[in-house]
């Protein structure tokens, strides 16, 4: 049952597509029994490298695609289950998703304004000074300026698009953003404004977000827990300083010893690890599962992983 | 602008884009498009001016003394020639015959890592994941014996631990081979782990250069400074410093110093005059008027003189 503690909860969620046509065709697992629960204001951060589902996942939460098997839970109501009309009002009230890409996801032939005022209209509000003033607002507050409401996406440049991003999924005031990698196609010295900028809207609207990318640095600084994800599943969950201090799966492990940082002292004596799922485990006897094996910290593992990963923390 | 490239050394060139990086590369490359010119300086390659060569010399540097990696291995591929094919052709132009130049392709297959040289030989580039295509190209780069790699962002589009194994490849072929390489790139992690000197790139000029230890312990450059403390690290978790706006526009660059506008530490003689280079040692200078004799002291970014009392403590516990 759904739990008062967490504002999301997903349970077991699997989500799969089809490839291929006739013999050739196969089934891509590309969520695969995925487990976890967010808080009300906490950040949820999903890592991992391209493929693994990340996308998929949150765009299964927000309903973009119908979840195969498995339950999504907001604030204790289920939302993964028929589509009515109704849920689907629930839905864009309480949740709302910004892309990695700025340009894609702008209609060009809209205004800003349209752009921005369109989750308002699609809910009902229809006096035209109301949308200006808090189309308005909502720039002043990802720092944009009122000048820009008539203007059109290209005239914009890639940061500014993604403020206006922010500033459409924000208008409605959801209490969930799911921002899939929105600063991945950003430059450098504009996703650290971006960064900041999520941080300040999140501080002021108490929003709860799942954050999803694959840089490692950036998902760490923004995030309160972290979930890493290989090729559909789950396969750790913990806070974020446990999850770098003392990660448990080998995958993890690996993908933590990739990361370069800007040092050269540590990158000299870098020591990559190498992650292969055959060698790494013998599942033949015993089948994994999630364990919480320390206080919000989860592993995917077998009982005598379990095992040693105790041993290893000291338990 | 110009620069050098030493016999053996890894250079990085870094910078935003739109900061030139990639288009000082080109030009040495000679692939710049049709409406760039090489305004001023020149560059030099083994005592040649590669502005200055013909055509013909310079067909024949580009396909045998330097090799190129690109960020994305499919426009560097054909996408319906076999890639032992594509890997011989390199080698089959420098003369050699068909059966050295197969030999050749495997062992070089075998050398960057792709299994089964073998049987892969007679596949596409389609049938090959990113990061195994981009192990090709570099096969492709190295089959005409450069020796000089240049690489544009070759890890960007990749994963980070497929961009670890290409970033070991690429510091192992270097020493193996005593390659010198030129390697682009936006990302700090990435110049920390490839870099013996590293040039920062801003609005098409060299600001800052130095050794890898004197950009990241003694960083001189204000747009240095920003773009260090612009990214959060693992151990971050004060507020970042972003940079405000955008890159100029190179069409009509600003006056005086094309990164005033956007510098926090900005005096008024940045926005009238260009600052002189000012030379810190014998391998580090910078290009800032904080750097003139009557210029104020000024603090850099806290977070960033943290992350460097941090470097330097990791030094000391290392001995
Ligand atoms: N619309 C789709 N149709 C078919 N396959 C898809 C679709 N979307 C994603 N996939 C597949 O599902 C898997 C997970 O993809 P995705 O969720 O985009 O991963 P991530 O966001 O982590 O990179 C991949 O194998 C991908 O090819
Ligand atoms: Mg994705």
């Amino acid at each position: 049952m759904a739990d008062a503690e967490y504002i999301l909860e997903v349970k077991h969620l699997c989500q799969t597509f089809e490839s291929g046509r006739g013999r050739k065709k196969i089934t891509v697992k590309a969520v695969d029994d995925v487990s976890f629960s967010i808080r009300p204001s906490e950040t949820f951060g999903l890592v991992g490298e391209s493929g693994c589902g990340k996308t998929t996942t949150g765009r299964t939460i927000i309903r973009l695609y119908d979840p195969a098997s498995g339950q999504v839970f907001f604030n204790g109501r289920e939302i993964s289950g028929r589509m009515t009309g109704e849920l689907r009002r629930y839905l864009t009230d309480n949740i709302a998703m910004i892309f990695q890409d700025p340009i894609e996801s702008l209609n060009p032939r809209m205004t800003i304004e349209e752009i921005i005022g369109e989750g308002l209209r699609v809910r009902g509000v229809k006096d035209k000074q109301e949308i200006r003033r808090r189309v308005n607002e909502m720039l002043c507050k990802v720092g944009l300026t009122q000048e820009h409401a008539t203007r059109y996406p290209h005239e914009f440049s890639g940061g500014q698009r993604q403020r206006i991003g922010i500033a459409r999924a924000m208008i409605t005031q959801p209490k969930l953003i799911i921002a899939d990698e929105p600063v991945s196609a950003l430059d450098v010295s504009i996703q650290a404004q971006v960064i900041n900028l999520l941080n300040d809207l999140k501080e002021e609207m108490g929003l709860t977000v799942l954050f999803i990318a694959h840089n490692l640095s950036v998902v760490k600084y923004f995030s309160d827990r972290i979930g890493v994800m290989y090729f559909g599943k789950l396969v750790e969950v913990a806070r974020g300083d446990d999850l770098y201090k003392k990660p448990l799966h080998p995958y993890t492990r690996s993908l933590l010893s990739a990361i370069p940082e800007p040092n050269p002292f540590t990158e000299r004596s870098r020591r990559r690890i190498d992650y292969d799922p055959k060698t790494a485990h013998d599942y033949s006897r015993e089948s994994p599962r999630m364990v919480e094996i320390e206080q919000e910290h989860f592993v995917y593992c077998s009982p005598s992983e379990e095992a040693a990963y105790q041993k290893q923390l000291g338990l | 602008m110009s620069f050098e490239l030493r016999r053996g050394e890894t250079l990085a060139i870094v910078g935003e884009s739109g900061s030139g990086k990639s288009v000082s590369i080109k030009s040495i490359m000679g692939i710049l498009p049709s409406n760039a010119v090489v305004e001023s300086g020149s560059i030099e390659y083994d005592g040649m001016d590669l502005t200055k060569v013909s055509e013909e010399q310079f067909h024949k540097l580009r396909g045998h003394r330097i090799g190129l990696i690109f960020q994305d291995p499919l426009s560097a591929l054909n996408p319906i020639m076999k890639i032992g094919k594509q890997i011989t052709e390199v080698r089959r132009l420098s003369g050699y015959g068909k059966k050295e130049a197969r030999a050749r392709a495997l062992e070089l297959m075998e050398a960057v890592g792709i299994p089964d040289p073998e049987k892969r030989f007679d596949q596409y580039p389609f049938q090959f994941s990113g990061g195994m295509r981009q192990r090709i190209v570099i096969a492709i780069a190295l089959a005409g014996d450069p020796e000089i790699l240049i690489c544009d962002e070759p890890t960007t589009a990749l994963d980070v631990t497929v961009q670890a194994r290409i970033l070991e490849l690429i510091n192992r072929i270097k020493q193996e081979r005593g390659l010198s390489v030129i390697f682009i790139t936006h990302d700090l992690g990435v110049v920390a782990n490839v870099a013996d000197r590293v040039n920062m790139m801003y609005a098409g000029k060299i600001v800052e250069t130095g050794t890898s230890e004197e950009i990241f312990l003694e960083p001189a450059h204000p747009y240095t400074w920003a773009l260090l403390s612009s990214m959060p690290d693992l151990q971050t978790h004060e507020r970042l410093v972003a940079i405000p706006g955008t890159p100029p526009n190179m069409i009509d660059p600003p006056k005086g110093d094309a990164f005033a506008a956007r510098n926090r530490y900005a005096m008024k003689i940045d926005f009238e005059k260009e600052p002189p280079i000012f030379k810190l040692s014998d391998t580090h200078d910078a290009a800032t008027w904080l750097l003139h004799p009557n210029a104020p002291a000024v603090e850099i970014p806290p977070i960033l003189r943290e992350r460097i009392e941090r470097m330097k403590g990791e030094m000391g516990n290392r001995g």
